[in-house]
């Protein structure tokens, strides 16, 4: 580095002399410039400080393969939540299945199982049935954004499958879901 | 001689009646009723080992304990000690150490075309009447005691014919004892729980599991004849109501319906299940023929209905349906005619519970009279009755989790599934229908859904 810059500052010099000898003046003796030296440019690169592990995370692509279960997790949402002993879908639950059906556009090769869960506080006759009419719920909202229904199939749990094992509001709520699984033609 | 329940009721005589000329009724509706004391000394041993004879006479107490209805006098207080069943006590003895009834019994070993056989035989005695209580015999005739034989294998169901004998003698009601419970076996944590088929007899004695537990399995129920299981599995994905033959052990899909059914429930003739069956987000009741395999509709209505259950004489069905706003308990003529309403006015289904919280699960009772069910209330759970009008709705229990009520078969006591407090593991229970006598029915596992036979031949 140190000696490029040397010779830029030569040329420099050598051009300066130049101009100013176009100027119309008396005549002055003609001065032998330096001359000028061409001294070797080192390789650049080697020189450098390379942190390989840092540049290889940086280089990386982000978020999850798309078209993969983890895109359509963590991309899209796998479930939606209902009030107690409820199957309307709420706004939330809305946006996240017309994620779901947009996804679902984009891999037309995917099929998907719709699980209907409910909490623990229903009996078991009773929340087989409010699980199907969930699972049902969010199956018919699907085929109503273009999802072609012959893709889903649906199935209750009632209250033999809990995601979140507590007994407590939190877990409750957890409990009563509509849950899209991805079957087949997933990609990665 | 003793007097009949319905006398006793009719008259009115409860409180005025007195030692001298009803001492052994025993009414077993009534909630203060305190425990008549009965002695059960050691059988006696003929041709078989002593423990052989003491286990029988234990099953025998066991039996009539559970029931709430006796207290075993303890042996250590007897007296006499040379009692022969072909003899008649002395009832001093037993009167001076407060018992109202004496049992007296042997086992014996006998042979029947080589083919050893055990006999267990019974007298029982009324101490304050001094005179043998004779007993009807399952022909209907008058006997001065019970005789059953089997083969040494079948050992517990001799005792449990015995305390059927006697605790029918005694209360005027049809026994429960030689019957037995078929459950669903739970293990393994909560969200990948195992639940397997399983049966055993109604004391907990001889457990067997019936699937793998490979697929879930739900709600089982006998049929009337005790020879054929109904219950819900999810082999296959889809869950599906199945038919279980215990004397084949093999199972089979009931029907071919297109989607999901659950709910089974035996029609009380054995001849129909009745089920639900969910399409696209409706939940209705079908019943199917076990002859013909064709199935009718019974409801058609855009709630959800489920959990059903026919009447003993097959003409109308109680069922679980939230079409008004909650799930509460409905009841139907079986042939779908309208009925007239206890609350007023004529529907296909009328409405009989009207308290506030959700009712489900309800289960006809197999004298007709009453309709078990589970309810949920301020964040409790109960087993309770209602009259088949809506009147009379009296709550047995109650605890975080109670659910899923079934009756004995003479509709005396209510077995049911309990979860204590939260997180705790299901196990089972009963409750007789005065809500006195509740206790927990052992079993390996944990368990939950438990249905009853009828009783045994």
């Amino acid at each position: 580095m140190r000696s490029l810059m040397m010779t830029s500052a030569s040329l420099a010099l050598f051009i300066g002399v130049t101009a100013c000898a176009s100027a119309p003046k008396e005549p002055e003796p003609v001065v032998t410039p330096d001359p000028v030296v061409e001294e070797v440019v080192e390789d650049v690169v080697e020189t450098v400080v390379r942190d390989d592990s840092m540049d290889n995370i940086v280089t990386e692509p982000t978020g999850p393969a798309k078209g993969s279960l983890q895109d359509f997790q963590v991309n899209v949402g796998d479930r939606v939540y209902f009030d107690l002993d409820q199957y309307r879908l709420g706004a939330d639950a809305q946006d996240i299945l017309k994620r779901q059906a947009a996804w679902l556009s984009s891999y037309p090769g995917v099929n998907i199982l719709v699980a209907g869960n409910c909490d623990e506080r229903g009996t078991r006759e009773y929340n087989l049935a409010l699980g199907e009419r969930r699972a049902s719920i969010v199956k018919n909202y699907l085929v109503s954004l273009g999802v072609d229904d012959a893709r889903i199939q649906t199935v209750s749990y009632g209250k033999e499958k809990p995601l979140a094992i507590g007994s407590n509001d939190d877990s409750w709520a957890q409990n009563r879901n509509g849950f899209t699984q991805l079957l087949d033609g997933v990609v990665g | 001689m003793l007097r009949k329940l319905l006398i006793a009721l009719t008259l009115g005589l409860m409180s005025s009646w007195t030692m001298a000329f009803a001492q052994l009724e025993i009414v077993v509706d009534r909630a203060d009723l305190k425990p008549t004391p009965i002695a059960i000394p050691d059988f006696e041993a003929i041709g078989v080992d002593l423990a052989t004879a003491a286990e029988i006479s234990s099953i025998v107490k066991a039996d009539l304990e559970s029931t709430g209805l006796f207290t075993v006098t303890d042996e250590s207080a007897f007296i006499q000690k040379d009692l022969n069943i072909e003899v008649a006590p002395r009832f001093a003895d037993w009167k001076i150490i407060k018992t109202d009834a004496l049992v007296v019994g042997s086992v014996e070993q006998i042979t029947r075309d080589g083919n050893p056989l055990l006999r267990g035989s019974v007298r029982m005695w009324d101490v304050y009447g001094e005179e043998l209580m004779r007993f009807e015999d399952s022909s209907g005739r008058q006997v001065s005691g019970r005789r059953f034989t089997t083969t040494p294998e079948d050992l517990r169901r001799i005792a449990h014919k015995i305390s059927d004998a006697i605790y029918t003698r005694l209360t005027g009601e049809s026994g429960y004892f030689d019957t037995r419970i078929v459950y669903i076996a739970e293990n393994g944590p909560k969200n990948e729980r195992v639940k397997r088929l399983a049966i055993m007899d109604a004391d907990g004695a001889n457990v067997k599991y019936l699937t793998s537990g490979k697929f879930t399995v739900l709600t089982p129920r006998f049929s009337p004849e005790a020879q054929q299981i109904t219950y819900m599995s999810y082999e296959g994905g889809m869950p599906r109501v199945y038919l279980y033959d215990l004397r084949r052990a093999r199972q089979e899909v009931l029907g071919n319906f297109r989607s999901m059914t659950f709910a089974p429930r035996f029609s009380r003739d054995g001849q129909s299940v009745l089920l639900t069956q969910a399409t696209n987000g409706n939940s209705d009741i079908y019943v199917m023929d076990l002859q013909t395999r064709e199935n009718r509709r019974l409801t058609d209505h855009p709630a959800i209905d489920t959990s059903p259950s026919m009447s003993p004489d097959g003409r109308q069905v109680v069922f679980n349906s939230d079409r008004g706003g909650s799930p509460q308990l409905y009841i139907m003529n079986t042939d779908g005619s309208p009925r007239t309403c206890p609350s007023g006015g004529r529907d296909v289904a009328c409405r009989i519970t009207f308290g506030s919280g959700r009712y489900s699960t309800p289960v006809w009772s197999p004298r007709g009279d009453l309709i078990a069910f589970t309810k949920q209330t301020r964040g409790k759970f109960h087993i309770g009755v209602i009259g088949i009008d809506g009147s009379g709705e009296r709550l047995l229990t109650e605890s975080y989790l109670d659910e899923g009520p079934d009756w004995s078969p003479n509709g005396r006591v209510i077995t049911f599934f309990r979860e204590r407090a939260p997180g705790a593991s299901p196990n089972l229970w009963s409750v007789d229908l005065t809500g006195r006598n509740l206790r927990r029915l052992r079993t390996p596992t944990d368990a939950s859904d438990p249905a009853w036979s009828p009783l045994l031949e």
